[in-house]
């Protein structure tokens, strides 16, 4: 095997040459250790909130309609509450398309691309945003030719249903788009709109939490860990506090 | 041209859990240790204090603490015939990055795998004969024994300050604790934690039917803890943010709540963040590793020499580092012949949800491990004989906290959405809770990994691509243990179940667990593995590779703990003989 190579003097030594040579470099600058932690007092990292809930950022009005609608039947208003669309589900995904989300920036986006299997995953060369905007144009075009109404926002709900099923299913054919990836993708920004902190622009008032009974961004249940089988208590609050604390 | 930085004694790339781990080791035996993390620096007051850290948008669903695909993904494809295609966006396990690793949104999940996990080869042959293994299960020994490893798994759970009940005390079975783990020299320094209803009303139900549950080892904190260096963790707060997410509490042990606090002040160790390792360099005999070649956040590159070389950071980077470098022969899957990238493996789950009229459970109070559990059909603490396949997991009720955009689970039937979907969550969310099982991926020759002929990372290097699918063996073994869920399952009385069985192919999409392992596996012999029980490489004597590439097949539990456990086994070597003369410990 190996000849040994180094001893522990060595070691030592080499160590200390480090210790004792200044290395005015970039990566010496960069170093961290011996009480030189990043640590900035005031400097959290906190999320981004969205201050402004007016108009849209990323939708074109035709777009907005469509997904005010298609929202509105994924989770309705009913008796039991306010749905998608009181949530404000429609304001967070315009946001959420607008960042980086929408961008993909996280995503893996280098070709080549090819279809591959379902258990591949996700092989659109579309971002979300891209994703939404070539999916409302075919999505709307198809339900025109169809002939009951000029877009799918002016179908009557009954209509907009068995739309949003040929969505689902992928029997709908869209330009460019997989139909059953766009639904899907739609479904689940709805969900997070709904069910995520009202800082991003949904569940409103925290109805998508009322209505399950999620009590939202607390931060200790221990007093309630042991309690079995009794209903909780408190009302939901969000990173920002309760409703009646934030509410404008 | 790199540019070339004055020498260091030891160099970890990655600094995550392993990387902590041997740092603190290496440094308090001396050593000037340098650790490099491609990711940034990490901490709790800043990234994820308890004023935003409840927030399942940005950390699971926008991937705040993962990796980024678009920096490194795999590509992946279910056999060999395939054309492998990149992971785009993360979906079936998740990565972690920046200082702590995966280690800062793990569940906490802490575990001993069995004693005759470690001997899986010979112990299926001589219980079972060779006809129980089929020719292309690929699974061997360990190396290395239980018993070699008990005072290191012993450390790390004072480390963490695991939360639990001995099962097995120096032989004698406790009562309360799982009696089929190995035996332990000490209790755990923390008593379990607060049990909710669910994990309650699973244990009653197992215990009737003459089963033996017993409260999941849990790196939560159930009471305040003071570790053996003096690091203090507070008592969980239950608040059902935990798994997939970081703790804004010190309630969760992570390199950040036990290690980094006194590591950092030390002089003989530094960290440079954002600073992403190309390849390490060998010298001309290709059996020395002199330098890592590096890249820092502004673009520069660098060259670090180093009298020795520890790679810690996740498997998959790991085993692409040693395909990058030309360390260890690579895996054929033709032949057998080669180790890199062999034996990779994963976990396989499954579920049943209870859906009940009369019991509010309240799920969204959680912990990432807090749960109750059974033992009896992981390993081979049962009887295989005529079930047609080997190994085994643990199942039962761990409740992390029920965030509605992940948990929403509806009766079977139910649409995914409209109004019916919107009256069936309302009426059932706080009455639904799940069993699920965790079990085993045995090793097989199809599955492995190899650089991508294809896709490029950002700095053009080859992706790692990954070849893997469930086979007979753990389709029968997970089908075994959901029915065993499900009957107690059904002796809970529900008003109704819902079975969720793994189907199929391995799905990149859906979460399931980020649990890979093998690639860089350990062994006894050169031939057959890649690293030897001091995870030091057979071929590279003074590099050392942690994690659970080493590991030969996947047992049926979560792997920090014996991962964590490793680290410090391959750490003692390194202090005590290694130092003293250098070259192969094996």
């Amino acid at each position: 095997m190996d000849e040994p190579r180094l001893s522990r003097r060595r070691l030592l030594t080499a160590g200390a040459a480090i210790g004792a040579v200044p290395v005015a470099t970039a990566a010496a600058a960069a170093a961290l250790g011996g009480r030189d932690v990043p640590f900035t007092e005031g400097q959290a990292n906190a999320p981004v909130a969205i201050e402004d809930t007016k108009g849209w950022t990323w939708f074109t009005e035709a777009e907005a309609a469509f997904v005010t609608a298609a929202v509105g039947r994924l989770i309705p208003a009913d008796d039991l509450g306010p749905g998608a669309v009181e949530a404000g589900v429609p304001t967070f995904i315009d946001r959420q398309l607008a960042g980086p989300y929408g961008r993909g920036e996280r995503w893996y986006m280098q070709g080549p691309w090819g279809p591959g299997t379902p258990t591949q995953g996700w092989q659109t060369r579309l971002t979300p945003a891209g994703m939404y905007r070539a999916a409302i144009r075919s999505a709307d075009a198809v339900v025109a030719r169809a002939g009951k109404a000029a877009t799918f926002a002016k179908l009557a709900a009954a209509d907009q249903d068995a739309f949003l099923k040929t969505l689902e299913s992928g029997e709908a054919t869209l330009d460019g788009v997989d139909a059953k990836a766009f639904f899907a993708q739609l479904l689940q920004n709805t969900l997070e709109g709904f069910w995520s902190d009202p800082i991003y622009g949904g569940n409103r008032d925290m109805v998508g939490w009322k209505l399950i009974g999620f009590p939202g961004a607390r931060y200790d249940h221990s007093e309630f860990v042991a309690r079995h089988g009794e209903k909780y208590p408190l009302p939901p609050v969000g990173l920002r506090g309760r409703i009646e604390w934030t509410r404008s | 041209m790199a540019r070339k930085l004055p020498p260091v004694d030891a160099l970890l790339v990655g600094f995550g859990w392993t990387g902590a781990i041997m740092a603190k080791e290496l440094a308090d035996a001396g050593l000037n240790v340098l650790a490099l993390e491609r990711g940034a620096w990490a901490d709790t007051s800043r990234q994820f204090a308890t004023t935003f850290a409840q927030d399942e948008l940005r950390y699971y669903w926008r991937h705040d603490l993962f990796q980024a695909a678009a920096h490194d993904t795999q590509t992946v494809r279910n056999d060999a015939s395939q054309v492998a295609l990149p992971m785009r966006k993360l979906g079936s396990y998740l990565p972690g990055t920046n200082v702590g690793g995966a280690g800062v949104h793990w569940n906490g999940q802490t575990w001993r795998f069995l004693p005759s996990d470690f001997v899986a080869r010979s112990h299926n042959l001589e219980r079972y004969g060779a006809a129980a293994l089929p020719e292309s299960m690929s699974i061997q020994d360990w190396g290395i024994t239980y018993d070699e490893l008990e005072p290191h798994y012993d450390k790390f759970e004072r480390v963490c300050g695991i939360s639990g009940k001995a099962g097995n005390l120096r032989g004698q079975i406790q009562a309360g604790g799982n009696p089929f783990e190995g035996p332990r020299q000490s209790e755990y320094p923390n008593p379990p934690m607060a049990m909710s209803y669910p994990p309650t009303l699973f244990a009653e139900a197992a215990r009737g039917l003459g089963l033996h549950p017993f409260p999941q080892p849990s790196a939560n904190m159930s009471r305040p803890y003071v570790n053996p260096y003096g690091v203090r963790l507070q008592a969980c707060t239950y608040c059902g943010f935990c798994e997939k997410f970081a703790c804004g509490n010190y309630s969760k042990a992570s390199a950040q709540t036990t290690i980094l606090p006194v590591l950092m002040n030390k002089p003989n160790f530094r960290l440079r963040t954002e600073c992403e390792v190309m390849k390490v360099n060998l010298d001309s005999s290709g059996k020395r590793a002199v330098s890592v070649t590096y890249v820092d956040a502004a673009g520069e590159e660098f060259e670090q020499p180093a009298e020795m070389i520890v790679l810690c950071s996740y498997i998959l980077n790991n085993v692409r580092l040693m395909l990058l470098s030309g360390i260890g022969a690579p895996y054929d899957p033709q032949t057998g012949q080669g180790v890199v990238g062999k034996n990779y493996a994963y976990q396989i789950t499954s579920s049943v949800n209870l859906f009940f009229d009369d019991k509010i459970l309240n799920p969204f109070i959680g912990a990432g491990a807090h749960g109750m559990l059974v033992d009896e059909w992981n390993g081979d603490n049962f009887d295989h004989a005529g079930l047609g396949f080997i190994g085994g997991g643990f199942l039962g009720v761990v409740q992390t906290g029920a965030r509605p955009i992940e948990s929403h689970a509806v009766p079977e039937g139910t649409p995914k959405w409209g109004g019916a979907f919107k009256k069936a969550i309302a009426a059932n969310y706080l009455k639904t809770m799940s069993i699920a099982t965790h079990g085993a991926v045995m090793s097989h020759r199809g599955n492995f990994l190899d650089l991508d002929p294809t896709y490029r990372d950002v700095y053009g290097r080859p992706l790692l691509r990954m070849t893997f699918d469930f086979t007979d063996n753990e389709h029968r073994m997970s089908d075994y243990l959901t029915d065993r869920a499900a009957d107690i399952a059904r002796a809970m009385k529900p008003r109704e179940l819902a079975i969720n069985r793994r189907k199929g192919s391995w799905d990149v999409v859906p979460y399931q667990t980020t649990h890979n392992t093998g690639g860089a596996i350990m062994g006894s012999d050169p031939g057959t593995s890649a690293v030897n029980k001091y995870l030091q490489s057979w071929d590279v004597s003074n590099l050392f590779v942690m994690g659970a590439s080493a590991f030969p097949q996947n047992p049926g539990y979560n792997p920090t703990g014996t991962v964590a456990a490793l680290a410090y086994h391959s750490a003692a070597a390194i202090t005590q003989r290694y130092l003293k003369a250098p070259g192969a410990l094996a």
